[in-house]
């Protein structure tokens, strides 16, 4: 039997830093809400603004699959493993933090204001070596389709992380349908709205909204608008 | 008020400073953070600790000898792994954690 959990956007937990928006699907830093602490092992969904010029110092990470989506805008990438990076919307930057990273994150442009997803997961594998890797996709690829953008597979389309996870972005003319085949047995999908309104499984989902789904093969997944776009990520359940 | 005793143990200098400055930025928080098993030993012998913290860099092999040596020395301690190297989940771990 399928069982499902929805997250609307004004459930988020909610930090204005003044030059950092941010909104947290899952508990992080001073947001902490037992109900909200993981789906599988999505960990951490934040969608923040930054000021331009704006930005995270140097800080490490360790044992965490980290992939950033910006929506809106580039970030500026340092870290300790030699990488220096711009990375702009129509883009995605993956980092395996393993046994040890550090890096910064900044806005590139001085007078816009950037908007990214920064999603974390737990790895399949502790204390690996440390990775960084970022791709260009082809943004035409994902009309009224599920484009794949990361996968466990080094060959596959994307980029790749140490998990048993498969992350796909669609945009979406009003009134297309589709069915989403989960990839792997025991795998749930949660689905992030960037815009528009859906419908996943007979729920209706506005700008923000997720919505987990679990105990399912596939879903199914219709646009209520002209302008819908959505993140599927398709992840182990089992921590 | 209550401080709770928070022992961090990783192999990374760079991450155990931040941790430590993280641990005891909170004043109900007293955090020991250390890179090696035999500091983590030595706290353990000498000092009353709530909750430990696995961090990076510690195989599983080490990891196995760590808990079975904390249980030892401290039967009722909480060990749980911490992810992520950072400020982001700790406060969520800790809280979990420690109900």
């Amino acid at each position: 039997m399928s069982q499902f959990i929805l997250h609307k956007e004004n459930t988020r937990g909610h930090a204005n830093h003044g030059w950092l928006n941010a909104h947290h699907s899952f508990s992080f830093a001073n947001y902490y809400n037992p109900e909200r602490m993981h789906f599988g092992v999505l960990r951490v969904l934040n969608d923040d603004l930054i000021d331009g010029g704006m930005g995270f110092g140097t800080h490490p990470h360790d044992n965490m699959e980290i992939i950033t989506i910006p929506l809106a805008g580039a970030i500026a990438h340092k870290d300790s493993m030699g990488n220096s990076a711009v990375i702009k919307s129509g883009e995605i930057q993956v980092m395996s933090a393993g046994t040890g990273v550090s890096h910064s994150e900044f806005n590139a442009l001085a007078d816009e204001q950037l908007n990214l997803l920064q999603i974390w997961l737990f790895p399949n594998k502790k204390n690996v070596t440390p990775r960084y890797d970022q791709q260009t996709l082809d943004v035409e690829a994902r009309h009224n389709n599920f484009q794949q953008i990361l996968s466990p597979n080094q060959d596959d389309a994307g980029v790749w992380i140490h998990q048993d996870a498969w992350f796909s972005l669609g945009k979406f003319d009003e009134g297309f349908e589709t069915e989403y085949k989960i990839k792997k047995a025991g795998n749930g999908v949660y689905a992030f709205v960037i815009n528009g309104e859906v419908t996943i499984n007979g729920q209706t989902l506005n700008k923000r909204d997720g919505l987990g789904i679990w105990d399912k093969d596939s879903i199914s997944f219709k646009a209520n608008s002209a302008d819908a776009e959505v993140l599927l990520m398709d992840v182990p359940m089992e921590l | 008020m209550m401080q709770t005793t928070i022992l961090y143990i990783g192999r990374d200098t760079e991450i155990t400073v931040v941790m430590n400055r993280l641990l005891n930025a909170r004043p109900e928080w007293k955090g020991i953070c250390v890179c090696t098993d035999e500091e983590a030993f030595s706290i353990l012998e000498t000092q009353d600790v709530d909750l430990v913290l696995l961090g990076n860099g510690i195989d599983l092999e080490c990891e196995k000898v760590l808990r079975k040596r904390i249980n030892e020395l401290k039967r009722n301690v909480k060990i749980i792994q911490h992810y992520g190297g950072g400020s982001g989940l700790l406060y969520g771990e800790i809280m979990t954690a420690l109900g």
